[in-house]
């Protein structure tokens, strides 16, 4: 760990009071509903994006279907990922809103049970 | 004097006035290395789209596409997309668990000085080809773009080289986040303005402007060739094109998370959650900036042309040349300056995050086992190893000269982020079994594969005519043994299996109990590093 003295006070713990906070339902809560968002989140953004390069060097022909004039497939799957990133970006953040919530909770009980001693 | 090399001093006075007003703000480590951690989400969002749109983004981009079409465009949505990357996996984590750089994060459960050895060397293997990759591209840039004022290529790199030093050393990050956002508000600006010229020159039809890129006319070998521009597979041919495509994305999906310069901006902000609300400010701009590369790129395609553009600069000077074409010198000039402020935001997060690693990772805690044996001690050494990697990075640069092919070297920077430190970063956070073997086996791995495969790619090894003299020539003559230009593909696996096979093959115990104080701390912010108080 690191031994450098810093100017702010900085929380310091005991072994067992990490592992007894990671073992509190509480924590265990916040961990399950990130993992709810979070991954979910993550494979889809992931194959979405994937299926780009992936169609358009395996199906350029399929991609190069005109849809509007002459703006063709390949390029409207494009445009859509930027609508898609910013999309889960904005799920994310009203998501983490919960996540806040929970994490205060838990950091608060943290800090009162130390003062506590 | 002509108008470009005005504005450009101009911006070179704004920038250098910051930089004496963050000089008189700012004392101790934490004012030097992360801004005291007061910077605010918009500003840090900005600050990191400044960080992140180089010179390759605004000029490179805008030049693939005006000569290669569509497939330029794919770069622009990997750029953004990888940012999700960044917003759902590694920005909160690190802002509530580290202090100043990547390796704090895996110092907490694992042995903090091989790790950190490991942590600072791939880091600075990042910065440092990514900041000659910058050099060779700025002067190359700045001496065609002031060729009318005499200026040379290597003043050009030295003036960079010099300015970045500048800045970073006396006005460190609060001055480098400064530089940065002038210079994003000033790139946003002069892409909206060149798009709503071009949108302009075709009477603000969208069809018209499609349907123009539908026929794009230039000459390859003498002929006239008409092309759809829209259409895919102009870059990225059979047979191995679409697998070149794939490793591309995964290096930039991968590797954006693990960029040391990236990631140090989100120790400048107050909290996590102000972390978060700056990736998606930085997400608005940079995913902004990139759909406009449809103006800007195809704009140079139809309107500027290819023709023109090869006998004037070649690829990277196609957004100021359609600059010039839709308004004239004035506003050739104001991009050109948009250009250098780029370059030098780019640098100077590079100069900042490199002596970063160096003084706290390197000097502070791996050689004097995290003791500061005089207080400042590790700030001083912070600013002597920004002139070093600035004097170095200035050296090779002038050493390689204006013709040298470098473009490889942004493409190793992503590779290497992607391969070593994502994996590691990713696994010490998630794996409890996760350790130190693991960990110094993953990054060394990721950093030899990306090194490895680099050498033996098309991008290094070649057979060049006998025209082509020089540092332009490729370094080995014969047919490259890897045929991909981006090794993302084999040296991401390969990263992510060296730092597995290295924790399955050890037994380290203290790691495994550590595990939850990490959980704990990146997960609620427990002990996370406070914002300075104001003064």
């Amino acid at each position: 760990m690191n031994a450098m003295p810093t100017p702010i006070h900085r929380y310091e713990a005991s072994q067992t009071e990490w592992d007894h906070v990671a073992g509190t339902t509480e924590f265990q809560d916040l961990m399950a509903t990130k993992k709810l968002f979070i991954v979910p989140a993550f494979v889809f953004f992931v194959v979405y994006y994937f299926a780009l390069p992936i169609l358009v060097g395996y199906a350029p022909r399929l991609m190069s279907t005109k849809i509007v004039g002459n703006v063709n497939l390949a390029y409207l799957f494009a445009l859509s990922q930027f609508i898609m990133a910013w999309g889960i970006a904005w799920l994310y953040v009203k998501a983490a809103d919960d996540f806040d919530k929970l994490a205060k909770d838990i950091v608060e009980r943290a800090q009162k049970r130390q003062g506590d001693k | 004097m002509s108008t470009a090399l005005m504005m450009f001093l101009v911006f070179i006075a704004i920038t250098l006035g910051i930089t004496y007003w963050a000089s008189k703000r700012s004392s101790g480590a934490s004012a030097y290395f992360a801004a005291g951690r007061r910077i605010t989400a918009w500003q840090n969002g900005i600050a990191v789209a400044g960080d992140y749109m180089s010179a390759a983004s605004f000029l490179g981009i805008a030049g693939i596409i005006a000569f290669q079409g569509y497939d330029g465009f794919l770069f622009s949505v990997g750029w953004l997309v990888a940012y999700l990357t960044v917003l759902l996996v590694v920005a909160e984590p690190l802002r509530n668990a580290g202090k100043y750089t990547m390796a704090d994060v895996l110092a907490y459960r694992l042995k903090p000085r091989p790790v950190r050895a490991m942590a600072a060397v791939s880091t600075l293997t990042v910065s440092t080809f990514y900041m000659i990759a910058q050099m060779v591209g700025a002067g190359a840039l700045v001496a065609l773009l002031l060729k009318s004022s005499g200026i040379s290529y290597q003043v050009a790199v030295v003036g960079v080289g010099i300015l970045m030093i500048v800045y970073v050393v006396f006005g460190g990050m609060l001055a480098t986040t400064w530089v940065q956002i002038i210079k994003a508000i000033l790139l946003i600006a002069g892409t909206i303005l060149l798009s709503v010229l071009v949108l302009a020159h075709f009477h603000f039809s969208l069809a018209a402007f499609f349907d123009a890129i539908g026929h794009v006319t230039y000459h390859e070998k003498g002929q006239e060739v008409v092309k759809d521009f829209l259409q895919p597979g102009l870059r990225y041919k059979p047979p191995y094109g679409p697998l070149d495509l794939i490793s591309l994305g995964l290096a930039l999906i991968f590797g954006t998370a693990g960029l040391p310069h990236i990631l140090v901006r989100f120790y400048t902000v107050p909290d996590a959650k102000t972390a978060r609300h700056s990736v998606v400010w930085a997400m608005v701009l940079i995913g902004s900036f990139y759909i406009m590369t449809t103006f800007l790129g195809f704009g140079a395609a139809t309107i500027v042309g290819r023709d023109f553009i090869s006998t004037h600069g070649g690829t990277n000077m196609s957004a100021p040349l359609l600059a010039q074409q839709l308004a004239g010198d004035i506003f050739f000039a104001f991009i050109s300056a948009i250009a250098f402020a780029t370059i030098l935001a780019v640098v100077a997060g590079l100069t900042i995050s490199a002596s970063t690693s160096f003084a706290h990772d390197f000097w502070t805690n791996v050689i004097h086992k995290g003791v500061e044996r005089k207080p400042g001690e590790e700030v001083l050494v912070a600013r002597i190893s920004a002139f070093v990697v600035g004097g170095v990075a200035m050296f090779i640069a002038i050493l390689l000269g204006p013709t040298a092919n470098v473009a490889f070297l942004v493409a190793l920077a992503f590779a290497v982020a992607a391969s070593a430190n994502l994996p590691v970063i990713v696994l010490s956070i998630f794996w409890r079994r996760f350790n130190t073997a693991g960990a110094v086996v993953g990054l060394a791995t990721g950093l030899v594969a990306s090194i490895g495969l680099i050498i033996v790619s098309p991008s290094l090894m070649a057979i060049d005519p006998p025209t082509v003299t020089g540092t332009a020539r490729h370094l080995i003559q014969a047919k490259a043994w890897f045929p991909l230009e981006n090794p993302g593909i084999l040296s991401i696996p390969l990263g992510f299996i060296g730092a597995i096979a290295g924790t399955l093959l050890s037994h380290e115990p203290t790691s495994e109990h550590k595990f939850n104080e990490l959980l704990v701390r990146s997960n609620t912010g427990l002990g996370a590093e406070r914002a300075a108080t104001a003064h």
